[in-house]
C-alpha cells in the first residue's frame, strides 16, 4: 500500500513549496498526489535489484570549463531583472539571518 | 558534580582560491562593489546553464589526497532545496549522495600529544550571497558577488574532546590548505568558516548525548569561547535533570552566549535530488596519480627538510613552516644569500619580533627576499655593522627599500679608509687634550673613552676593531 496523502502531509508539502491553497485545491492536490504515489508503487513491482540508479540520461561525463574569467561587471543588466533594487543591491523583504 | 566528557565534530567550509566561480566565468575576487561579479548563472536566472570549473575538482582532490581520503571516482552534484534570499536559485548545488572525498584523517598535536581526527567526507558546493539589513527601509539588501564561489565542506567525525583539539584541528586544516594553495583560509574574510557540533556525556559512558550545532563562528577565539559556553550550558541542563534539545544555535560573541535558531522539529527538509544540469564526474586513476605526483611539499616534510638540509633545530623548523608564505620568504632569502642558518636567524629574531610588535599575520609580511639577502651579505662582508643592519632591516620590513642604496645614501657603510679614520681621530684628540694626556701617560681607562667617541662620530660605520687598531697606531706614533 502506498503512503496515504493525509492532511498533515499536504500541509507540510505546502510549507516546503511555499504554496497557500484553498481547502478545495488541497483536496484536489491530495487526490493527484495520491495517484502519483500509487503509480510509483506500481513501478516498485519491478525487480531492480541489479539495476544502477540513473541520474542523468545522456551518459556524458566531465563537462568542464577552464578557470578563466569571462564575465565582467554587468550589474545594470542583472538588476534590470530585480523587482526592487537599492544601491545596486536586490531589495527583498526583511529576513533575519 | 559528575565528570563530563565533551564530544565535538566539525563542519568546516573552505572557500577555494579559484579565479572564477564554480559554475560560471564570474570573478571570485573578495570585496568588489555589490553585484559587479554576477551573471545569469550565479543569480539563478531561468534557462541559464551551469558548467563546472575544472579547477574546483582539482582543488577538492588535492585537499582530499592531503587528508588521506578515499576518492569517489564517480561523483555528482545534488540540489539542496530551500527558500532564502541569499540563494537565488532556491536550491544550493552541493553533493549529498556521492561526495568527492570520504574517510580520511589528519593528525593534530596538542599538549596531550598527537592524535588522529577522522574526516567523514569532503564535498564540493557553491557559496550563497550576502544579506545586509537595511535599517532605513526595514528591508534586506542582497549582494550576489559571493553566490557561486566554490567551497569544499570538510566534515569530521566526532573525534575532538576539547577546544584545544578543535583549534589544533582547524590550524592543521588551514595550514594544509594554504600549503596546497587551494584556499587562503582567512577567517575574517569568511574564506574559512566552522560549524561546531557538540554534545556531552558522563565520563566513562559509551553513548553520545544529544548534540547541538553552533553557527556564526568567525575567529579561533570565538570558537574556543563558544565551545566552553555550550559545554557549560549542556552540563547545567543535565545536572538539573533537563534534556538537551537537538537544535541549531547561533553564537553571539559579544554577549558570549548562544540562542536557538531552529529546532529539530522544524529542521528543514531539503529534498535533495541529482542536479540534471550537471553531468556526473568521472575521476580517472591517471588524474589522481597526476595530482599525487604534483602534490607540493607539506609542512611536515618541509620541517624535516629544514632540519636535514639546512641543519636547523626542530624548534626553528617548526616556527619557520607554520605559515607557507613565511616559509617561502625564508627559503628564497636563504637561497639568495647562500646561508640558510644566517637567514633562519634573521627570521627567528628580527622578522618574528617585528611581526609581533606590529601584530601582523605571516601572510602580511611582504618585503622582497632579495633585500634581506643583500643585507645579510653586507653584514657578512663587514660593509655594515650588525647594529645598523638591524635598523635598516626595520625599514626594509616596513617599506621594502633596497638596503644597498639605502645604506649608501644614509652613509651607513663601514669606512675602510684609514685616512678618514685618522682624520676623525686627530680631531677628537685635539678636542680632548686632557684625556689625551692621560692616554699617552698610559691610563688604560681613557682608551675606552676614545673608542666610544670614535664610534659615536662614525655612527657605526667602522668596526670597533678598526677603531682600536687606528687608535693604537696613533698612540704609538705620538709616544
Amino acid at each position: 500500500m502506498a503512503k496515504i496523502i493525509d492532511d498533515e502531509t499536504m500541509e507540510n508539502v505546502c510549507i516546503l513549496a511555499k504554496l497557500s491553497l484553498s481547502e478545495e485545491e488541497k483536496e484536489k492536490a491530495k487526490a493527484d498526489m495520491q495517484k502519483m504515489l500509487d503509480y510509483v508503487e506500481k513501478l516498485d513491482e519491478l525487480d531492480t535489484e541489479n539495476v544502477e540508479p540513473l541520474s542523468h540520461i545522456f551518459g556524458d561525463t566531465n563537462v568542464f570549463r577552464e578557470d578563466v574569467v569571462t564575465n565582467g561587471d554587468d550589474k545594470e543588466a542583472m538588476l534590470a531583472n530585480a523587482p526592487k533594487a537599492k544601491e545596486w543591491q536586490y531589495q527583498v523583504p526583511k529576513t533575519i539571518g | 558534580m559528575k565528570q563530563y566528557e565533551t564530544i565535538i565534530g566539525l563542519e568546516v567550509h573552505v572557500e577555494l582560491a579559484t579565479k572564477t566561480k564554480i559554475f560560471c566565468g564570474c570573478s571570485t575576487e573578495f570585496g568588489g562593489a555589490p553585484n559587479t561579479h554576477t551573471c545569469p548563472v550565479c543569480t539563478g536566472m531561468p534557462g541559464s546553464l551551469p558548467v563546472l570549473n575544472k579547477k574546483v575538482v582539482e582543488f577538492a582532490l588535492k585537499a582530499g589526497i592531503a587528508a588521506n581520503c578515499q576518492i569517489n571516482q564517480y561523483c555528482k552534484f545534488d540540489r539542496k532545496n530551500y527558500f532564502y534570499p541569499d540563494n537565488p536559485q532556491n536550491y544550493q548545488i552541493s553533493q549529498l549522495y556521492l561526495p568527492i572525498c570520504h574517510d580520511g584523517w589528519v593528525e593534530i598535536e596538542t599538549s596531550a600529544g598527537k592524535k588522529k581526527v577522522r574526516i567523514h567526507e569532503m564535498h564540493m558546493e557553491e557559496d550563497a550571497g550576502k544579506l545586509i539589513h537595511d535599517e532605513w527601509e526595514d528591508c534586506s539588501l542582497v549582494d550576489y558577488n559571493r553566490s557561486g564561489v566554490p567551497l569544499i565542506e570538510i566534515v569530521s567525525e566526532p573525534d575532538m574532546r576539547s577546544s584545544e583539539e578543535v583549534i589544533a584541528y582547524l590550524e592543521k586544516l588551514r595550514c594544509m590548505m594554504q600549503y596546497l594553495g587551494v584556499s587562503d583560509c582567512k577567517l575574517q574574510e569568511g574564506s574559512m568558516r566552522a560549524d561546531v557540533n557538540l554534545s556531552v556525556r558522563e565520563a566513562g559512558t559509551e553513548k553520545f548525548g544529544t548534540r547541538t550545532e553552533m553557527k556564526n563562528l568567525n575567529s579561533f577565539k570565538a570558537i574556543a569561547r563558544a565551545i566552553e559556553g555550550e559545554r557549560e550550558r549542556q552540563i547545567e541542563l543535565l545536572e538539573m535533570g533537563r534534556p538537551v534539545i537537538q537544535e541549531t544555535r547561533r553564537w553571539d560573541d559579544n554577549k558570549e552566549s548562544s540562542h536557538a535558531m531552529r529546532s529539530k522539529e522544524d529542521a528543514k527538509d531539503y529534498r535533495y535530488f541529482p542536479d540534471p544540469d550537471l553531468p556526473p564526474i568521472h575521476i580517472s586513476d591517471a588524474w589522481i596519480q597526476e595530482l599525487r605526483e604534483a602534490q607540493p611539499e607539506l609542512r611536515e616534510e618541509k620541517q624535516q627538510r629544514y632540519q636535514e638540509e639546512y641543519g636547523l633545530p626542530a624548534y626553528d623548523a617548526g616556527i619557520l613552516t607554520e605559515s607557507r608564505s613565511l616559509s617561502v620568504l625564508f627559503e628564497k632569502t636563504a637561497e639568495l644569500c647562500g646561508n640558510a642558518k644566517k637567514a633562519a636567524n634573521w627570521f627567528m629574531v628580527e622578522v618574528l619580533r617585528l611581526m609581533k610588535e606590529k601584530s601582523m599575520d605571516p601572510e602580511e609580511v611582504s618585503f622582497a627576499p632579495k633585500h634581506l639577502a643583500d643585507l645579510i651579505l653586507m653584514v657578512e662582508k663587514k660593509e655594515v655593522s650588525a647594529q645598523n643592519a638591524k635598523k635598516v632591516f626595520e625599514i626594509v620590513f616596513d617599506e621594502d627599500v633596497d638596503p644597498v642604496s639605502y645604506i649608501e645614501e644614509h652613509g651607513l657603510k663601514i669606512v675602510e679608509d684609514t685616512g678618514l679614520l685618522n682624520e676623525i681621530l686627530n680631531k677628537i684628540m685635539e678636542e680632548n687634550p686632557g684625556p689625551l694626556a692621560e692616554l699617552l701617560g698610559g691610563k688604560e681607562k681613557v682608551f675606552g673613552f676614545f673608542v666610544g667617541k670614535m664610534m659615536k662620530e662614525l655612527k657605526g660605520k667602522a668596526s670597533p676593531d678598526a677603531v682600536r687598531e687606528a687608535l693604537n697606531k696613533e698612540i704609538e706614533k705620538r709616544r
